[in-house]
Order: C-alpha cells, then sequence, then structure tokens
C-alpha cells in the first residue's frame, strides 16, 4: 500500500493531482482570510514571522504565521510515515545561510517567492509575468554554474539531533502562535493583519507539508529540470497549481488582470525582474525553492534548516535597512508605481555578485587544480 | 562496469553525474550508480529511463540505494 502510494505520487499524475490540491488550498486559504494573491507565499509568511518575533520592526507586516511551521511538520510527519527521515547535514551551511539572505532579499524587491508569484498570475497580476522571467533567468544563470561543476559539497549523515532541531524550533512557533504570548508582536493593519483562523491555517500547512514531502514539488526545480534535461515531471505540477489556482479565482471572483496596483505588488518590471532574478539564481545554488527547502528540513535536512534562518535573517535585513520594495499605491485616485529604494536596489546588486562569486568559487575543477 | 558514486550530493547533481555516464557509456554498457535519499533515487531513474536504459534500484543495508543502469 505505502510503495504503491509512493509510485502514484512520484508519477506524472501524481505530482498534477498534488499541484492541484496547493492550487486549490492556496486560494481556499485567501478566502479563509489571508491577504489577496497571497493564499500561501513562503518568503511573506517568514518575513511575517520575523516581524512577529521582532526581528525587524515593519508594522504591517508582523504575524507568526501558522503555515510555515506546519510545512515542516507535514513534512516530518511524511517522512516518519515513509521511513525517509534521515538526519544529514555538512554541504556548506555558511554558504546555504548567505544564499537563503539574498534569496529572500530578492524575493522581497519583487514582493514574493516563485509561490506567490503563481497565485499572483492566478489572479490576474500580470508583474508576476516579469517576476517569472526573470526566476527563468536566475535559475538559468545557476544551471550554467551547475554544468561547469558547481557544488555545495556532500552532506553526511549525522545524529538526530541535527535532524530534528528545525522541526523542534517548528513545533515551538506553533505553541507560540496558538498561546500568543505578550513579547509576539502583531500587526492592527496591513498584509499581517489578514489572515485565516489557527486551525485552517495549520490544517493548510500540515496537508500541503505531506504531499509535498511525497512528491518533491519544487517551484524552482521545476524550471531548473526543464532547463538541465527537458524534464517536464516537476513543471506539471506547477502550472497545475497554477491552473487551478486560476479556476478557484474565477469561482470566488478573485481574478483582476492587470499590472497597475495589483494587490501587494508593485509594477516596477526592472527590479521585479532583478529581485526575481536573484532569487533565481539563489534558489538555483542552494538546490531547491523556499517550499522545497522548508521540506527538506523536515525530512531532517539540517542545511536546509540553515537556509531557512537565513531567510529569516534575510527578512530582518530588508525591513531594518529599508531594502524591501514599496506596493503601488491609489493616492487621489493616482497610481503611484511602487518598487525598491536605492538600498534595496544595491542590496539586489550585491546579492548577484555574491551568488556570482560563489558560483565560480564552489567549481569542483578549481578545486582540484589547488 | 563504471560506478559513481553520488551519496550525500544534493538535487540535481546525482542527476548530472548520472546523465553524463550514461551519455559516455556505449550500447550494451552498464552503470551502478549510489544514491542516498528516494529523491535522489526517482530522479536518476526517470533520468535513466528518459534516455533509453532500463534501470532498477535495491536497497542498501546502509540504508541508500543501488541504481543499475543498462544500455541497450
Amino acid at each position: 500500500m505505502r510503495e504503491r502510494l509512493t509510485r502514484f505520487l512520484a508519477s506524472r499524475r501524481g505530482i498534477i493531482l498534488v499541484g492541484a490540491v496547493i492550487g486549490l488550498l492556496g486560494v481556499l486559504l485567501r478566502k479563509f482570510g489571508n491577504p489577496p494573491n497571497m493564499g500561501i507565499c513562503v518568503a511573506c509568511f517568514e518575513r511575517d514571522i520575523a516581524g512577529a518575533l521582532g526581528l525587524h520592526r515593519a508594522a504591517p507586516v508582523q504575524y507568526l504565521r501558522p503555515e510555515i511551521p506546519a510545512f515542516v511538520l507535514g513534512s516530518l510527519i511524511a517522512a516518519l510515515a515513509f521511513r525517509e527521515f534521515r538526519p544529514r547535514t555538512g554541504s556548506a551551511p555558511i554558504i546555504r545561510f548567505f544564499l537563503g539572505a539574498f534569496a529572500m532579499i530578492g524575493a522581497l524587491v519583487f514582493l514574493g517567492c516563485p509561490w506567490r508569484a503563481l497565485f499572483r498570475l492566478a489572479g490576474g497580476d500580470l508583474n508576476a509575468i516579469v517576476g517569472i522571467v526573470g526566476l527563468a533567468v536566475g535559475i538559468a544563470a545557476g544551471v550554467a554554474f551547475l554544468r561547469a561543476g558547481y557544488s555545495l559539497g556532500r552532506s553526511s549523515p549525522a545524529r538526530g539531533a541535527v535532524g530534528w532541531i528545525t522541526p523542534g524550533i517548528m513545533l515551538g512557533l506553533v505553541l507560540l502562535a496558538l498561546i500568543r504570548p505578550s513579547f509576539l508582536f502583531h500587526s492592527e493593519s496591513g498584509p499581517g493583519a489578514m489572515h485565516a483562523v489557527i486551525g485552517i491555517s495549520l490544517a493548510g500547512g500540515l496537508l500541503v507539508g505531506m504531499l509535498a514531502q511525497r512528491t518533491r514539488f519544487c517551484t524552482m526545480g521545476a524550471v531548473r529540470d526543464v532547463i538541465l534535461a527537458r524534464d517536464t515531471h516537476l513543471l506539471s505540477g506547477v502550472l497545475a497549481l497554477l491552473v487551478a489556482a486560476f479556476l478557484l479565482n474565477l469561482v470566488f471572483g478573485f481574478v483582476k488582470f492587470g499590472f497597475s496596483a495589483q494587490p501587494v505588488s508593485h509594477s516596477n518590471w526592472v527590479w521585479n525582474f532583478l529581485g526575481m532574478a536573484l532569487s533565481g539564481l539563489a534558489y538555483a545554488l542552494a538546490g531547491g525553492c523556499p517550499g522545497r527547502q522548508l521540506f527538506l528540513a523536515g525530512e531532517g535536512d539540517g542545511d536546509a534548516g540553515v537556509f531557512v534562518l537565513g531567510m529569516l535573517s534575510g527578512a530582518a535585513f530588508a525591513h531594518n535597512f529599508g531594502l524591501a520594495a514599496k506596493a503601488d499605491a491609489v493616492v487621489e485616485g493616482v497610481v503611484q508605481t511602487g518598487g525598491p529604494s536605492p538600498n534595496g536596489q544595491l542590496a539586489v546588486v550585491l546579492g548577484l555578485v555574491f551568488c556570482v562569486v560563489i558560483g565560480f568559487a564552489m567549481r569542483e575543477k578549481w578545486e582540484a587544480k589547488r | 562496469m563504471t560506478t559513481i558514486d553520488a551519496r550525500g550530493l544534493s538535487c540535481p547533481e546525482p542527476v548530472l553525474l548520472a546523465r553524463r555516464a550514461i551519455q559516455a557509456l556505449g550500447p550494451g554498457g552498464d552503470l551502478e550508480v549510489l544514491v542516498e535519499t528516494v529523491t535522489s533515487r526517482e530522479n536518476v531513474l526517470r533520468t535513466a529511463r528518459s534516455l533509453g536504459c532500463t534501470a532498477q534500484a535495491d536497497a542498501t543495508p546502509e540504508g541508500g540505494f543501488r541504481l543499475r543502469i543498462h544500455k541497450p
């Protein structure tokens, strides 16, 4: 039974079914209270968690989103049930930390991770197309590095504590979300104030975590595998997410096509493109999209846990240093185009330089020459 | 027979190594790939089959997988 389920979920029909379910769940979470076109956004939700913990003080984006810990715990449950929980670490964790931080900065210049880019497009936000093109270009650059011998090296099997620490932290976050102690920050208005009730967020997150662990769902891998090997397996799941989310958005009347003044979005093409190009390159160099990193952390991958901590830190830097983009705003009937500040633009350039240097420096051929 | 040790390497490196080795194989050639995770097992099997090879996986005592690939 277990082996049959594994075979089905590893099949083309399995990944399409799971992609569609995740698409529907994302729109339902938005229907139940999450922000518009943000039913699921790994980067945004991690930023909100960083805010809830006081790592940054941007008042509109502070809420301890239960979906993130639920993704990890859902993956943990699936990995334990199918005997795939393997504590492991040692594959350049310090580099993964900074890849996570810069991936987050790129995401907050675009205003969303690849997951949200799909949900934004499914809601008619055409700026997402520019972001997705940027993402694909960043991933293509990552593939070029991989072809040239880029590798973060091998991880090694580790003691149990290494694998349990991220799920343990996530369990702690769930408890904090339930208890709501007074030291947590909580937005009074803005995206952080918009959320489904905790039970729905947890249930949705656990289901996504379990399904994604079983299918290896990865929004970056979907593009990478097509470029690298003409393999459309993961892409078919991602397209199923997009189509299912679009159809349910139509049913709920959530679709509004256009570029200007889309919800929590800006229409500055250059920085939508460059922000996502930085993210795409960082995800490709780290071997997984922000969601996949959470699911890997749930399977016991300590290095993926470090990437997640890097993303949380990146979110803190992004808001403390004013790097995150401003959304388009309508003032007295006039659309004011948003986008990143000069600080944010500089941070994206620095991030791209960092990723390119790492892409060259971590080539095995170079190391062999020394 | 060539053996590739892809244990501990993260996605997509096992696929890249296997792909290169399969392309270098002559007709009738055999290849063995060692991987650690189910993800790598499925990815390498899918790659091998998409390149026209037969491929099967056996679990190893250490908890990983030994993938046997044959190019017809």
